[in-house]
């Protein structure tokens, strides 16, 4: 703001006899890291951000910025200093604090049930080790759905998410309807919300599911890898061609149920790093809206020897990198198409509202954001911790269905244990990290690839990959130019 | 069109509150708080009113008394109508209108004193503190129609009224009930929470507190409206309403001091306060201390283009709505035309001989009457009107 000599000469005061005293702020918590060889970014615990070079930031941590800078403005705006005149300062951070963490006060929202564990597909990266379509004593028994709702019901949570997961669990759409009938009554008399979803590889979608799936308002999730060739390569089947089965699915859904009730995820294999273009140009032939970039998780058949340490990080960043770019420039032609570790890592940084995603949040979201109803009854505190346990570690179980209770399970000391050490405010490595308010732990993965819930951050490919996505969205912001535009818009 | 003149006529007696009838078989019950307004002359006038108000030469057939006034009205309210509501000062012969029963909006000055001392005032305010703003509009909000759509409480700073608001918005809300209320405050005192918890006790059904944040920065804000610590108490204000459930507007004037930050601006509201209704950037009306501290504030719309089409771009990303105010369509960019109102009171707005023609006039909000000869350099007729 500049000072005005206008107005000497009336019964108004200058802006000298407000402006704060020079270094007489105070530093408010903060931490910082490089961005590039130039620039440092710095965060405070709300998750408000400020990216300046190191000359700058040297200069405000001495307390040698002039009080009338735009640096200054900038730093007490978004409150990594305060002075004398601004004392609501610890108000808003207050109240900002509150508000990103309200979700956990919402407590366990995502329920995933799973009816099966034999699936139609075989795809050589499964992460869940599933069984042939003809195997037995797989499928989850009625006695078991019933005490999953029961314990879905048992949440305080005010949205309920339920998902379907496999296997694939239209090889039992009778249990799936068993459930969500029952779910639909009790929501009428509970007055709760209940979002329903169900992951398939949509092969065996008929009428009769799309009509039962229309009168309930169920969507579905599925894998799309990309291109015929691709697909097939990944995801085969050997009782059908699987590429074409999930887009007749997702074809059928957007005719009959709306083109919002479907969405589709990718999984990056090996294969996939030299087609970033061709992978979104498949999701744009589906006319699908959204596609989600993810890297392979090491589980399941996808730990098989070769196969996780078949790309490095920083090959699926770049791959990662070239598709996120052109689905940028995409927008920046008029074609809607969103990539959602993008929208979630923005939510992250830009909005005032916290996000529960269960692997990037501190504390980790494992119990209190989602839980996983195997088709044994056995409740796992994520789908990750599932996959471990079919791999044979049942580390994470927290119980059984027919045999713990509600309380007995979440605050069983194996899920409270290993919440307590997913606080990266007191992680080593993260404490220090400029990236800490926008990340998370994910302990179940730490503790498959390097034996330890908490694990080493300095080899970590979790921390790698989050300090990538996180320098690259950050520097795509900073420059402000129509991609920064695009990001913004994910927001909504 | 003029909203208070004086009459010919005066006596001795406290001021009061009149609803104007022109129907000369108006049920007697009705009368002793209304004046009949007499258009044409008149055999006998019926008897029972409060007052009579004449617009003819020859007023005087009935005899005026103290409790039973007859006033000659000055020919610049010949205007007003039946529903209507005219404030009479008997000693200093001021008729001023309070409320127009056919306007879409009735604004409701409650004070002349404020605790604050803005750069860019338009209604300066008065050194003594006390009048009796307040208690007459209490007197008349059971004489308006139940149907009015929309009443403003407003300055000087209508906080500083205390007790006093909290009975006149549970007025509002027992008298009024489908009526919305918008109180214009700087929210200072609104830093005790009991205040805000007082307002909130009375639920009223359609309340909008607007507060003033001229910038995110408590040493900006604090320089423009001329009060150290005023930015920290409106901060509390506002969370404080929140807090307490209440809707709150946040809003801005543009001036030379503060368009170069608007979009920090922005971005601050959407971290601290994204509860907020809505968020209204204001163009400058160059009345009062405006005027006179035009040169420190006057900065041309034209020239803030790009700083106004940043902020509510960073607004509308997280879904907080945008208003924008006082600017005319020509003023700013065409994508930020849905975002303006029209803002300005019919009887305060007009438009210029470059109007002439423009496709868009109906749509926008013209000028202060006040504005003729401080206006933007972009001012135009425009082909197009907004789609």
């Amino acid at each position: 703001m500049s000072a005005s000599s206008d107005l000497r000469h009336s019964p108004f005061k200058p802006l000298a006899e407000f402006l704060p005293q020079i270094g007489s702020y105070s530093l408010l918590p903060f931490r910082f890291i490089k961005l590039d060889d130039s620039r440092y970014i710095l965060t405070n615990f709300v998750g408000e951000y400020i990216v300046t070079d190191r000359e700058n930031l040297a200069r405000f941590v001495n307390k040698d910025l002039a009080p009338d800078s735009e640096l200054y403005a900038q730093l007490k705006s978004r409150h990594f200093l305060t002075d004398s005149s601004h004392s609501a300062a610890f108000h808003l951070l207050a109240t900002k604090y509150r508000t990103k963490q309200q979700h956990l006060s919402e407590f366990t929202g995502l329920h995933m049930f799973v009816p099966t564990l034999r699936c139609n597909n075989s795809c050589w990266y499964c992460q869940v080790s599933r069984k042939n379509s003809t195997a037995e004593g797989c499928d989850m028994t009625q006695a078991v759905a019933e005490r999953g709702i029961e314990f879905m019901f048992n949440s305080p949570s005010t949205v309920l998410k339920l998902e379907f997961q496999g296997g694939e669990p239209l090889l039992r759409f009778d249990i799936v309807k068993y459930i969500v009938e029952k779910t639909r009554e009790l929501c009428r008399t509970n007055g709760r919300a209940v979002n329903i979803v169900i992951c398939s590889n949509l092969s065996l979608l008929s009428d009769e599911i799309l009509d039962f799936c229309e009168l309930h308002d169920l969507s579905f999730s599925t894998s799309l890898d990309g291109p015929r060739e691709l697909h097939n390569v990944n995801r085969p089947s050997r009782e059908f061609d699987s590429y074409e089965r999930t887009c007749a699915g997702i074809v059928r859904i957007r005719e009959r149920l709306g083109v919002e009730r479907v969405s589709a995820l990718m999984t990056t294999t090996r294969h996939s790093l030299s087609q970033p273009t061709e992978i979104v140009d498949e999701y744009l032939r589906q006319g699908l809206a959204s596609i989600f970039l993810r890297p392979i998780n090491p589980y399941g058949f996808a730990s098989s020897p070769g196969i996780v340490t078949s790309y490095s990080t920083a090959e699926w960043l770049e791959f990662y990198k070239r598709a996120l770019d052109y689905i940028i420039q995409l927008n920046v032609k008029g074609i809607r198409i969103r990539e959602e570790y993008a929208a979630l890592l923005l939510r992250r940084m830009l909005s005032p509202y916290g996000t529960g995603f269960v692997d990037l949040q501190s504390p980790a979201g494992i119990g209190i954001s989602a839980v996983v109803f195997n088709h044994d009854g056995n409740v796992y505190p994520s789908d990750e911790s599932r996959m471990l346990a079919e791999m044979g570690d049942q580390r994470f179980c927290i119980g059984n269905l027919l045999s713990d209770s509600y309380r007995g399970m979440m605050l069983s000391d194996t899920l409270i244990d290993s919440i307590s050490q997913t606080m990266t405010e007191c992680v080593p490595c993260c404490v220090d990290c400029g990236f800490q308010p926008y990340c998370g732990a994910d302990p179940i993965r730490h503790y498959r690839l390097q034996g330890d819930i908490v694990g080493y951050k300095p080899t970590s490919e979790f921390c790698q990959r989050h300090l990538g996505l996180f320098r690259h969205i950050i520097s795509i912001l900073e420059e402000q130019s129509t991609a920064s535009e695009v990001l913004m818009n994910w927001l909504q | 069109m003029i909203l208070s003149d004086k009459t010919t006529r005066r006596w001795n007696a406290t001021p009061f509150v009149v609803r104007v009838s022109t129907d000369l078989l108006r049920p007697e019950p009705l009368r002793t708080s209304e004046a009949l307004l007499v258009r044409s002359e008149c055999r006998a006038y019926p008897p029972g009113f409060r007052a009579y108000f004449g617009t003819a030469t020859a007023s005087s057939e009935l005899p005026h008394t103290v409790d039973t006034p007859v006033i000659p009205l000055p020919e610049s309210l010949f205007y007003l109508g039946d529903g209507d509501i005219v404030v009479v000062r008997p000693t200093t012969g001021d008729l001023r209108v309070l409320y127009r029963r056919t306007a879409r909006h009735n604004s409701f000055l409650l004070t002349q004193a404020c605790n604050s001392f803005c750069l860019m005032c338009a209604q300066p305010p008065t050194k003594h503190a006390a009048d009796d703003c307040a208690d007459l509009v209490g007197e008349a909000i059971p004489l308006m129609d139940i149907n009015t759509p929309e009443v403003t409480f407003t300055g000087g700073e209508p906080t500083l009224l205390g007790r006093k608001l909290v009975e006149l918005i549970r007025r509002m809300k027992n008298f009024l009930p489908h009526t919305s209320l918008h109180i214009l405050s700087n929210g200072r005192l609104i830093k005790f929470l009991t205040f805000a918890q007082d307002i909130a006790e009375i639920c009223h059904p359609d309340l909008v507190l607007g507060i003033p944040l001229y910038s995110d920065v408590s040493h900006e804000h604090d320089f423009i409206v001329q009060a150290n610590g005023a930015f920290d108490e409106a901060v509390k204000g506002i969370l404080n309403l929140a807090r307490c459930g209440l809707r709150v507007e946040i809003r801005l004037v543009i001036t030379r001091l503060n368009y170069k930050s608007l979009q920090r601006f922005a971005r601050f509201v959407a971290r601290n306060l994204p509860f907020s209704c809505n968020v209204v950037f204001m163009g400058l009306e160059p009345v009062g201390f405006a005027k006179s501290n035009l040169a420190t504030l006057w900065i041309d719309p034209a020239d803030y283009g790009e700083y106004l089409a940043a902020a509510v771009w960073i607004l509308e990303s997280h879904r907080i709505p945008v208003s924008i105010y006082n600017h005319q369509l020509c003023t700013i960019r065409p994508e930020l035309w849905r975002f303006a109102r029209q803002s300005i009171s019919d009887w305060k707005n007009i438009f210029i001989g470059a109007c002439e023609g423009c496709a868009a006039r109906h749509q926008c909000c013209g000028f202060f009457a006040s504005s003729v000869d401080t206006h933007s350099r972009a001012i135009k007729s425009v082909a197009q009107p907004c789609s």
